[in-house]
């Protein structure tokens, strides 16, 4: 997940490279080989990838600040258990990630300071706010449903090391989505407050997690090369289609209500959505969410303060080091 | 409605697990708060396993002392309906975080303490307390290992850093006497082998301590003053706010399953 | 400013007793003792592991992918080390 805000793709300039290597390179993917880090890629292959892995990152730490709101006021301490379990697996997704993009020759401190400078982006499903408990049911129910939709392709990523990645996370995520609905069905048993809490929250969260996947396949413009590196394997429409269909009957059960009222199952099983209002979507993407500045902050506050730690922590390795040395020498 | 409230009968045992219980939800709480905000994510998945342990330890401690206290109150009732005044817990574990160097520091000096204690705890008459010491004992290893190697960088690191840890270990000393404290009730389950004498501990933790601070070039206060006032609900400020963000659903919301 | 390199490290783990440690990953870490405790936090959070190694990124020498001709295919035709080249009737049983 998390792929969407990419805006622009990189220029193919197989004309620039080694016509036979590219070719080469072509074939190794076309025969579903994985591609591995000292092995020869396009430029464009190295940057493209290096700039969905690092933004996959960024939303798996940006987006532990929106649930990491309600982990002090979390209602039970079985609930709070599991949120903190939850939010911290998300610092470790992103940590995995941060990692795979390394193997392509740019460090995390790099490609976090180029989100922290605004100059790389991040899911814009983390700019909106977690008002009530109920949010963080529907995040887990729905923002981490839309995320597996789109990470389980990704195990199958040309890129060893980030199909490594998404395979692990994909693995530790299977308890996220599970703990969401958990939290929804519960409030949906209970008073009608509660009730009326979790369809608030479903209202709110419905269309920005519809966007997740991003703009709308005739207008993507980067789907291209990525699909013929076998990066995406399904267009940005496909898999909110297939979110949509999975996620009906599960509101169904609920009693909720999606916040689409014209919604009537088509004759292939499907469930048609009405058009999605983009304008939110861009303006998001350009800044403007409700939250965007909060989080950016957030982040940019943790890694300052953290400075002086980090810097106490090499001071003491070089001197640890030194003295190693020198008693080697003694 | 059931918004007050709820009475708890303090027995010796109860209170005994009740304290002990607080502790760790308050000290863990007070760490999941930095989830999100560490200086670097290794150390947020490090604090947050912290976190996780001593909210477990928590639970177990709350339903025994529920278990043994035999009315209808559970963990969930003794962590979200007391107010401030019958919280139990160390002055120690509600201390605001501060910055790393003051959550570091706060949390070597418990985990030094509550290693040696959960260790000595596993001989308890008592087979529930002696079986969640036995689990408690090794997290609480780890938890010193980690808090440890931390004060060293940071004695041993760069100027800011020891600076801010020697400030750290200077503000927090105060409130480290209160672990070291019983009163009757307690005395009593002592010589009933349920709990043990935690004064007998204060030699091997100082030791413990001199070892690590030393190494990182700090140096622990002269000064023998200690705050008290935890163990029978006389908090510092900082417990109600804690406690107000922490149980802000259950009173707003009362009597409701989540 | 940019923000300073903290070292990288790869991460090993041995989830049963018997079984050779396996690459799980990678991490930050100042140290040597500092990244085999991050690796715990991270990497064996669900019961995954008995035994961690950790080695620093920078030690590891790797094979050329270029240069894969050279380096394997030469055993690819050396079938004679496989048991399955040679034949022993059904009668003589399992060998």
């Amino acid at each position: 997940m998390y792929t969407q805000a990419l805006s622009t793709t990189e220029t193919d300039d197989r004309g620039l490279e080694d016509a036979a290597k590219a070719a080469q390179f072509q074939a190794r993917i076309d025969a579903e080989e994985r591609i591995e880090p000292n092995d020869w890629m396009p430029a464009a292959y190295r940057k493209t990838l290096t700039r969905q892995i690092s933004q996959h990152a960024h939303s798996e730490i940006v987006g532990m600040l929106p649930e990491g709101n309600w982990i002090t006021r979390a209602p039970s301490l079985r609930r709070k258990a599991a949120l903190l379990a939850k939010v911290q697996d998300e610092c470790g997704h992103g940590l995995y990630l941060y990692a795979a993009a390394e193997t392509l020759g740019t460090s995390r401190e790099e490609l976090v300071d180029a989100m922290l400078a605004g100059k790389a982006k991040y899911s814009s499903i983390f700019n909106y706010p977690t008002l009530t408990w109920a949010d963080i049911g529907i995040i887990g129910w729905l923002v981490d449903g839309a995320a597996i939709m789109n990470q389980i392709p990704l195990c199958r990523c040309s890129y060893g090391p980030y199909a490594r990645a998404m395979i692990r996370v994909c693995k530790e995520e299977s308890f996220h989505q599970r703990q969401g609905y958990e939290i929804v069905l519960t409030l949906c048993r209970g008073s009608d407050e509660q009730q009326a809490m979790a369809q608030e929250a479903l209202n709110r969260w419905w269309w920005p997690v519809l966007m997740m996947f991003g703009p709308p396949d005739a207008t993507s413009q980067h789907s291209d090369t990525s699909t013929k590196w076998k990066i995406k394997r399904f267009s940005n429409d496909e898999l909110r289609q297939k979110f949509v269909d999975a996620t009906v009957p599960q509101a169904q059960y609920l009693g909720l209500t999606i916040p689409d009222p014209g919604m009537i199952q088509d004759a292939d099983g499907h469930w048609p959505y009405s058009e999605i209002d983009w304008t939110e979507f861009k303006q998001v993407l350009a800044g403007n969410g409700p939250c965007n500045r909060d989080r950016l902050a957030a982040r940019g506050k943790a890694h300052d303060e953290g400075a002086w730690v980090r810097e106490a922590a090499a001071a003491y390795a070089a001197k640890r080091a030194r003295r190693q040395t020198a008693q080697a020498a003694e | 409605m059931p918004v007050a409230n709820i009475q708890v009968s303090e027995t010796p045992l109860v209170l005994y697990a009740l304290r002990r219980a607080d502790d760790a939800l308050i000290l863990g709480h007070r760490l999941s708060e930095w989830c999100g905000h560490a200086p670097m994510l290794e150390e947020d998945m490090a604090l947050s396993n912290i976190a996780l342990d001593l909210l477990g330890q928590a639970r177990e401690l709350y339903t025994y002392a529920a278990k043994a206290e035999g009315k209808d109150n559970d963990e969930d009732k003794l962590a979200y309906l007391r107010d401030v005044r019958q919280y139990r817990n160390l002055l120690l574990v509600e201390q605001p975080n501060g910055g790393f160097a003051q959550t570091l520091v706060r949390q070597f000096f418990y985990s030094a303490f509550a290693d040696l204690y959960w260790r000595a705890m596993m001989a308890s008459r008592d087979t529930t307390l002696a079986a969640i010491a036995a689990k408690s004992e090794k997290e609480s290893a780890y938890h010193l290992r980690h808090a440890s190697e931390w004060i060293i960088r940071l004695g041993d690191g760069t100027d800011e850093s020891r600076a801010r840890a020697q400030a750290a270990i200077d503000h927090l000393w105060a409130f480290t006497g209160e672990m070291f404290a019983v009163d009757e009730g307690e005395c009593a389950l002592i010589h009933a082998d349920i709990a043990i004498d935690p004064g007998s501990l204060r030699g091997r933790w100082l030791t413990t301590l001199s070892g690590v601070v030393s190494e990182a070039t700090l140096e622990l206060p002269q000064t023998d003053w200690m705050q008290q006032g935890g163990r029978t609900g006389r908090h510092s400020e900082h417990l109600g706010h804690l406690l107000s963000e922490l149980q802000s659903m259950q009173r707003t919301f009362p009597g409701q399953t989540w | 400013m940019a923000t300073p390199n903290t070292p990288l490290w790869e991460v090993f783990i041995r989830s049963r007793n018997g079984l050779a440690h396996k690459h799980v990953g990678s991490l930050h870490a100042s140290d040597t003792t500092m990244a085999l405790q991050a690796a715990r936090d991270i990497y064996t959070r669900r019961g995954e592991g008995l035994s961690i190694w950790v080695v620093p990124s920078t030690a590891i020498t790797a094979s050329d992918p270029a240069e894969k001709g050279m380096m394997f295919e030469p055993a690819e035709s050396k079938i004679y080390r496989h048991p399955t080249f040679y034949e022993v009737p059904d009668e003589v049983g399992h060998m």
